[in-house]
């Protein structure tokens, strides 16, 4: 085999069209029982605008891909479990229902996505009670398993799955108390604010969080209240809810236990540096989608995935890739970033997103403006650049964003 | 008068200004970053609408549901109506994605279409 992917999402599926489109032969290893990651969950719409200029929802953008891929078969084995990458002898140890398989492929394709951040990451006083979900654990009893977690609901964090969550159980017939953020400013999509919780009537409360959580073996209610701008709780400012669903939508974080030990890590991202061919430090290894650097948009994660696909091809057959040449670096307001690095030998496009909002604002690289917002940017939402002309930029490009007046 | 929105057409949500006159009828948009922006506001302003997703049952399928949606953005007052239909309503396996439930839901002109095939259950 040549090119081996890990994961059946978004960019997994996309690394393995491109791959097979190449010529190469290509497996692609999926833990769950079938392919699509989280697109199988996201009935609602909003995906493919870029890669496939409609709106589609996830299911749809997931069948695209199986019927881009053609013969799944062929390619996917479900049910499979990466245990281990020995990245020295390029050996990937499986565990699956055929037993303990150890792959040797000649390129390796990381599209391992993000996980769930739990709420009791959140250090939250109470006991640890039934009827507290994740957003995407709740999204998925409702959408693939036709079951509501409740009946009364309080969601913890305006990320984009929060907010869609908030919509999908109203929708459903749950009573939706509202929204707490415990920042100043939606996580999410601001369309997402508007289309789910303002066209539903469900109430933001932003710079509030959850002090307390009652009950003892069910959940029985939670003590909101306000922080000020160091994110303290305000004393006096709680407010008891009666609920017996609490929803945690308190970001993603990106899965790469197989292989934190031995690639560059960039600790921001919390994923591996890359370059614009989507490899790894490590030259057999490439890496594309949420387990690089958590993204908004699918159609991003898909065009990453396409170009590990078709790099981690032509290493497979033997090609000599080019080596970086350019390294990028953390500036004034520079948050997730990727790639790290680059050849100078094609056009790429670089993701970032600022460290807070600015409604007009300049990216500089290494003193020189390369690109004007004259509308708002926000942390929430990630940039896209379009990067086509490296010839005047130093080795180490220093790159930041600057409110301008 | 303004009126200040921001444009859910796509992802990036652009902020919109939309200049009225005192009848209510519209002088100019703004902060738009494509024409969807203008159709959007003009929308907004006049007749507000919305793509309706949301979860079909099915019987005698691999799966209990089926997510579905309005082929056509629907009256955002309707919304709740057109939801409490919906609900009631079951599909037999197999289903198709692209295939039709329901034509001209409640009469909105949007047809009701299944966004995820479904395989008859063995």
């Amino acid at each position: 085999m040549d090119v081996l992917v890990i994961g059946g999402g978004a960019a997994g599926l996309a690394a393995a069209i491109e791959a097979k489109n190449m010529g190469v032969k290509v497996l692609l290893l999926e833990r769950d029982r079938s392919t699509g990651g989280v697109l199988n969950q996201c009935i609602h719409n909003g995906f493919g605008l870029h890669v496939f200029k409609k709106e589609l929802t996830g299911p749809e953008f997931m069948e695209y891909l199986w019927e881009e891929l053609g013969d799944l078969d062929e390619v996917i084995r479900s049910n499979y479990t990466v245990l281990k990458i020995d990245h020295i002898n390029r050996e990937v140890f499986t565990l699956s229902e055929e037993g303990i398989i150890v792959f040797e492929p000649k390129a390796l394709i990381m599209a391992t996505g993000a996980r769930e951040r739990s709420l009791n990451s959140l250090r939250i006083p109470g006991a640890r009670v039934t009827g507290v979900y994740t957003a995407g654990v709740a999204q998925k009893m409702v959408n693939i398993y036709n079951r509501l977690p409740g009946k009364r609901v309080l969601i913890i964090g305006s990320g984009d799955i929060g907010l869609i969550m908030a919509r999908r159980l109203k929708i459903e017939g749950m009573d939706v108390v509202g929204v707490v953020e415990i920042m100043p400013e939606p996580g999410g999509l601001i369309r997402n604010v508007v289309q789910c919780l303002e066209d539903f009537n469900i109430p933001l409360w932003l710079s509030h969080t959850v002090f307390e959580i009652h009950g003892n073996e069910r959940l029985e209610g939670v003590t909101i209240g306000k922080v000020d701008e160091n994110l303290n709780m305000i004393p006096g400012t709680e407010k008891y809810i009666k609920v017996d669903t609490l929803v945690a939508s308190v970001g993603l974080i990106p899965q790469n236990e197989l292989i934190e030990n031995f690639v560059d890590v960039d600790q921001v991202n919390r994923g591996p540096v890359i370059d614009d061919f989507m490899r790894t430090s490590v030259e057999w290894i490439f890496a594309a989608g949420n387990n690089v650097a958590i993204h908004d948009l699918v159609d991003f994660v898909y065009e990453e995935g396409k170009i590990a696909g078709k790099f981690a091809a032509l290493y497979a057959l033997g090609e000599k890739l080019p080596e970086v040449k350019y390294e990028f670096k953390r500036g004034k307001n520079v948050g997730v970033m990727l790639p790290q690095r680059f050849t100078g030998t094609q056009p790429f496009k670089m993701y970032l997103r600022p460290r807070k909002s600015m409604s007009k604002s300049e990216v500089i690289f290494s003193g020189k403006t390369i690109r004007k917002f004259g509308w708002k940017i926000r942390p929430s939402e990630m940039i896209d650049l379009k990067i086509t002309n490296f010839e005047q930029l130093p080795k180490e490009v220093i790159v930041e964003v600057n409110e301008i007046g | 008068m303004d009126k200040k929105m921001t444009c859910i057409s796509c992802p990036i949500g652009c902020e919109l200004t939309v200049q009225l006159d005192e009848n209510g009828k519209i002088l100019k948009i703004e902060g738009n970053r494509c024409p969807r922006g203008v159709e959007y506001a003009t929308h907004e302003i006049i007749d507000p609408k919305r793509v309706l997703t949301i979860s079909v049952k099915v019987e005698n399928g691999v799966m209990e549901l089926a997510s579905a949606k309005t082929d056509k953005p629907v009256p955002k007052n309707r919304l709740n109506e057109i939801i409490d239909f919906i609900k009631k309503l079951k599909i037999e396996a197999p289903i198709k994605r692209g295939d039709v439930i329901v034509e001209d839901i409640l009469g909105t002109g949007a047809n009701l279409v299944v966004t995820r095939t479904v395989k008859k259950r063995n």
